[in-house]
């Protein structure tokens, strides 16, 4: 999912510097897992910003504040207190905050910090281990990612900064190329580590990325060509 | 053909130094430094960036030692550059007469002075090292809109060298690495700092095991005193100061502390100059004991 921590007050009014209604938006799915934009969430942040002087004109938690649909759906439904309020303030990822503002024609303010897409390992901690770059290379390295989890992304084996198995980066880290190392030997697979890994095709990470299906359905399998 | 390389092709010991560029345009200090060494090396390594920390560059400073006559090691770190500057600054290198270049991943920004940059890490150092030898052939790594390599006007001709940690306390994985980085062009190695003899040994039983022939230069920083020590042992990952050596520098009064500096290094240049085929010796910045270490050394 996509992990989140909200901004702090002091930014979220600097700004609305000159907007006096606001509408705040959640959503259910990644938000309110991180604890940033779930029906709680909201209702805190709604008095914090009624102390601070604003107007909260309402609160919605959005099915999901990245998808137009449910963001056209929830609208309707909040249709008079949405009206009500000059600019929204999006307690969502990046992507939840420009989808509200693309809809629903309203100017959003971000109220949460997208940090990466990440795997949870319990409430409240979180760590990366893909960086979504558009041609996954797991199978050659035993399913752990070394474009995201080395701090140099490197594909042909580790730099020389790794000390009892922890990244120079951090040591709170592991080194991703001794986790790689360690198993492809126990999977007897250590063949693997002697081929020439090419540059990465960063072509797949140029931004903005758009994905459109030709007709209305997925498109079959492309694994033939490549 | 570089010195170096005839050199090493020669089956000579081989010495190389290094000069670190200055933080800023002032060059007095890079050109001393290496004019105080040219006599006793082959050729002086120019970092690149050292550790993240934003310097005049490189290929300058390399450029600069070849107007004066001298023979650099372009060093070229894998962090500031993607593949169309990595590649360019080669052929910038080329024009300029620079043969060597040593391929190297670098350090993270993390450890520099500019902790907010962008790590670029487009290609790592094997890639690199691969690059090099595609400009070599006359081609780049991109292709024309057939698919076909884009050819080049002139091609250059490196030296390529490349670095690996032989004392890592995890070895295995950087010794299949150097086995890549040779498959990919690397035709010299230096490495990084040694101080354990024993432990150099049993790596490079490990390297020749293995068929690595390219010529191997052992890495010598110079050792500055017990502070330095002491910081290289808890910071500096695959760089071991023995116990005995803690002490001897422990013992060394302040006054002598550059004479104690040659001593070590030449020390531990002779008892592993049966192993490999030359040194690198780094002098952060004591750039006038390099000709004495050579010297104490023979
Ligand atoms: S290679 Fe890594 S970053 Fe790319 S898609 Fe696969 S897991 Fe994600
Ligand atoms: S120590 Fe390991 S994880 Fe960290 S940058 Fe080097 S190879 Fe990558």
């Amino acid at each position: 999912m996509i992990i989140q921590k909200q901004k702090s007050l002091e930014e979220i009014l600097k700004s609305l510097e000159g907007v006096q209604k606001v509408f705040l938006a959640g959503c259910a799915d990644c938000a309110t897992a991180c604890k940033v934009g779930g029906t709680e969430e909201l209702v805190e942040m709604k008095a914090r910003l009624e102390a601070a002087g604003k107007t909260v004109t309402g609160t919605a938690v959005f099915d999901t504040a990245c998808q137009q649909g449910a963001v056209r759906m929830k609208a309707r439904e909040n249709e008079a207190a949405l009206a009500a309020a000059d600019d929204i303030v999006c307690f969502a990822c990046g992507t939840g905050s420009q989808t509200l503002q693309e809809t629903l024609e309203k100017r959003t303010h971000p109220g949460a910090e997208s940090m990466f897409v990440g795997q949870v390992h319990r409430l409240g901690k979180y760590s990366e281990k893909c960086a979504t770059c558009g041609k996954c290379v797991l199978d050659r390295y035993e399913g752990i990612c070394p474009v995201t989890r080395c701090a140099k992304g490197l594909l042909n084996g580790p730099c020389g900064g790794y000390k009892n198995g922890k990244c120079e980066v951090d040591p709170e880290k592991d080194c991703a190329w001794v986790l790689i190392y360690k198993e492809m030997e126990k999977r007897g697979k250590l063949d693997k580590m002697r081929k020439f890994e090419p540059a990465k095709d960063q072509s797949a990470r140029h931004t903005p990325r758009a994905y459109v299906w030709p007709k209305r359905t997925p498109p079959p399998s492309q694994g033939a060509k490549s | 053909m570089s010195k170096l390389q005839q050199s090493l092709d020669a089956g000579h010991f081989t010495f190389t130094g290094e000069v670190g560029p200055p933080k800023g345009v002032d060059l007095t200090h890079v050109i001393e430094g290496a004019e105080a060494m040219k006599d006793k090396v082959a050729a002086i390594n120019v970092t690149d960036i050292q550790t993240a920390v934003m310097r005049l560059g490189s290929l300058a400073v390399s450029a600069k030692l070849v107007e004066r006559g001298m023979e650099p090691v372009f060093q070229m770190v894998c962090r500031d550059r993607n593949r169309l500057a990595l590649q360019s600054d080669l052929l910038s290198a080329a024009v300029f007469g620079i043969e060597n270049v040593l391929s190297i991943t670098g350090d993270h920004i993390v450890k520099g002075d500019h902790r907010e940059a962008k790590p670029v890490y487009d290609l790592d150092s094997v890639q690199l090292l691969k690059a090099m030898t595609t400009l070599e052939g006359g081609a780049d790594m991109g292709k024309d809109f057939k698919g076909r390599p884009n050819k080049l006007e002139g091609a250059p001709k490196f030296f390529k060298g490349c670095v690996v940690t032989p004392c890592a306390d995890f070895v295995e994985p950087q010794i299949l690495k150097l086995e890549k980085k040779v498959a990919a062009g690397a035709q010299f190695c230096q490495t990084q700092a040694v101080y354990d003899p024993a432990a150099f040994e049993t790596f490079m039983n490990e390297v020749r095991r293995r068929n690595i022939t390219i010529p191997i230069m052992v890495g010598i920083v110079v050792v500055k005193g017990l502070g330095m020590a002491k910081y290289m042992n808890e910071n500096v990952p695959g760089v071991v100061v023995p116990e005995a050596m803690m002490k001897e520098l422990s013992e060394t009064p302040k006054e002598s502390a550059k004479a104690k500096a040659v001593e070590i290094s030449a020390r531990l240049i002779r008892a592993m100059k049966p192993m490999c085929q030359g040194a690198h010796i780094m002098p952060l910045g004591w750039d006038s004991l390099v000709p004495k270490i050579v010297d104490a050394s023979a």
